[in-house]
């Protein structure tokens, strides 16, 4: 089988999913959820008013069709309006998730590559004092509250000391540099913990393998080992583990960008939870998942690149 | 000198999630931490001899609050905990077990869920359902059963065509005898080392829950304590957070030691990992 072919019979898996999660984000927003207009109107709300804005949002569709809707702007990416701001939805993600993306994608960078690093150090030392202290470490990062870590770094290090901005954000490089590099070296501090850990379990499953005794006997040293061998075949979990991670890069921090005051797509969810604007939150939560379908596709594809043994099926 | 100080970390860890049982349970019984909401001294004490972990904006002891939110953390843990559990081993052991369509329906079933945003579900879930302690325990609770179901049908999968099963058939068990009495004790160590992380996972998320406006009410928790000092910090009332944070960190720290050493313990494939 082709590659396209593979990806194509891939994609076809994909759709039942995502009728599942269009099935799910509807019950949830237009069968379980009360009547919105009661929120948005206030209670003032004439019955009157009440219909005229259901009919309005289309709410006094029968089910099947309000569904239909839903799949529809799921296939065509077209969401229709706020509620709140009455805004085009498609073109205010788009903007939020590049501004997301600019504090997203150099902090996702930096914090993969100190992980891997680390977690090849512990793999290399393990057993030791300092493999100990890096796991020790790693679990002590990863019991602290998000909030926290937010906090504290914006009250020490933004408040009190004053090294960076407080919050706020500027549109265009390289205006922007200066509101991201607390937000994300605090993201950094916040994946390192559970990554790292993750990285050195993936070093070790390798470490005892046969090939890395061979090599061994055959007088190599450690570290080529380390890096030659081990590396290159600790790849796969470490792409998935990657790849897995960037849908949510482009959905942004909701709490770190809330705090910093960043307009990514982060901060338009929160506002949007916080108005009752179903629309918005339907249309990040599809979108977001259909993000984690099509990534998850692209592991599976590039699993043949790197191990060119697996077969595609 | 490893296993050792393995050993009495571990202990260590258990010892602290007994504390916080028992403050959690004396605590729901009235008996410590009762009058929480009394007004104990002036509005934000610093922390004396008195009030040693200060008091907040109404006066109220800040200590008996960080006592009154361990019996909602631990109520979180255990009830989300136990929601995920039932739903994730009935589903896993269903589709493990049947194969077919079930297990057809029960694996879309949770990749659907799985494809949603952990914390967009979570959102919505709290959202739909209204604000307070029940709809924390169930959202967590429907986020949370996802893992646990995939192992769990992986192992039943596994366990489903072996002798033991078959000499239990042949001597005429029914399905649910043999899924009941025979594979479900063989699988039982994922139920245990998952049930030490959902637990310590679900006491952070009602964090992130409280301070998006979507958690307990009416009752103090450490995450609508940290979510307060949003706007303490600035005046320099450090105490409320610190608390907290620290009450809630030393929890989630014997859990994660806790489900390591019974990840050890159970699953000694995995030892030293």
């Amino acid at each position: 089988m082709s590659t396209y072919q593979y990806i194509i019979r891939r994609l076809l898996y994909a759709i039942p999913i995502l009728i599942g999660v269009t099935l799910l984000i509807f019950l949830l927003f237009n069968v379980v959820a009360g009547d919105p207009t009661l929120v948005l109107l206030g209670k003032y709300a004439t019955a009157q008013q009440m219909a005229e804005l259901r009919h309005e949002l289309g709410l006094d569709k029968p089910l099947l069709m309000q569904y239909l809707d839903t799949l529809k702007s799921t296939f065509t990416l077209d969401f229709g309006r706020s509620w709140a701001s009455k805004q085009q939805i498609a073109p205010m993600i788009r903007m939020g998730g590049m501004v997301s993306l600019t504090l997203a994608l150099p902090a996702f960078v930096i914090a993969s590559l100190l992980a891997i690093a680390i977690g090849l150090l512990a793999a290399f030392f393990r057993g030791t004092l300092l493999d100990r202290s890096l796991v020790v470490l790693s679990i002590i990062l990863m019991s602290i509250s998000v909030l926290a870590y937010i906090l504290f770094g914006q009250w020490v290090f933004a408040y009190q000391l004053g090294w960076f901005e407080i919050s706020g954000y500027e549109y265009g490089f390289p205006d922007f540099i200066p509101y991201i590099i607390l937000p994300a070296i605090i993201w950094i501090v916040l994946s390192i913990g559970p990554d790292m850990r993750f990285y050195r379990t993936v070093m070790l499953d390798e470490v005892y393998q046969d090939y890395v005794r061979t090599a061994r006997a055959k007088g190599l040293s450690y570290r080529i080992i380390l890096f030659k061998h081990v590396l290159k075949n600790a790849m796969i979990p470490i792409i998935t583990n990657l790849v897995i991670q960037l849908p949510t890069l482009i959905l942004g921090t909701l709490l770190i960008e809330n705090f910093f005051g960043i307009p990514g797509l982060g901060s338009i969810t929160l506002q949007a939870i916080n108005n009752s604007d179903f629309p918005v939150i339907k249309a990040m939560t599809i979108l977001s998942s259909m993000l984690y379908i099509l990534f998850n596709i692209l592991i599976d594809v590039l699993y043949t690149w790197v191990d060119p043994r697996m077969k595609l099926q | 000198m490893r296993q050792l100080f393995r050993k009495k970390l571990t202990v260590t860890a258990l010892a602290i999630a007994g504390i916080y049982l028992l403050t959690a349970l004396l605590a729901h019984f009235g008996l410590i931490a009762g009058s929480w909401s009394a007004e104990v001294g002036g509005s934000y004490e610093a922390p004396s001899w008195q009030h040693w972990m200060g008091t907040d904006i109404f006066g109220r002891s800040v200590g008996a609050k960080i006592i009154k939110g361990t019996q909602v953390a631990m109520s979180v843990g255990f009830v989300v905990s136990l929601i995920a559990i039932l739903v994730g081993v009935t589903l896993g052991a269903l589709a493990g077990y049947f194969g077919g369509l079930v297990d057809e329906f029960v694996v879309w079933l949770y990749s659907t869920v799985a494809s949603v945003p952990n914390i967009m579900l979570l959102i919505a879930l709290t959202l739909i359902m209204g604000k307070g302690i029940l709809s924390v325990y169930m959202a967590l609770g429907m986020t949370n059963w996802v893992e646990l179901c995939r192992l769990i049908r992986g192992e039943v999968k596994r366990h489903r065509d072996r002798e033991y099963v078959q000499a239990a058939a042949a001597i005429g068990a029914t399905h649910w005898r043999k899924l009941s009495q025979h594979i479900l004790p063989n699988v039982l160590h994922i139920v245990i080392i998952r049930f030490s992380l959902i637990f310590q996972a679900a006491i952070k998320s009602e964090v992130i829950l409280s301070y998006l406006g979507l958690g307990v009410q009416d009752s103090p928790s450490w995450g609508v304590m940290i979510d307060d000092a949003k706007v303490e910090l600035t005046r320099g009332i450090w105490w409320q957070l610190t608390f907290a944070t620290l009450a809630m960190f030393l929890v989630v720290l014997a859990f994660n030691i806790l489900s390591d050493a019974l990840r050890d313990a159970l699953d000694p494939k995995l030892k030293g990992k």
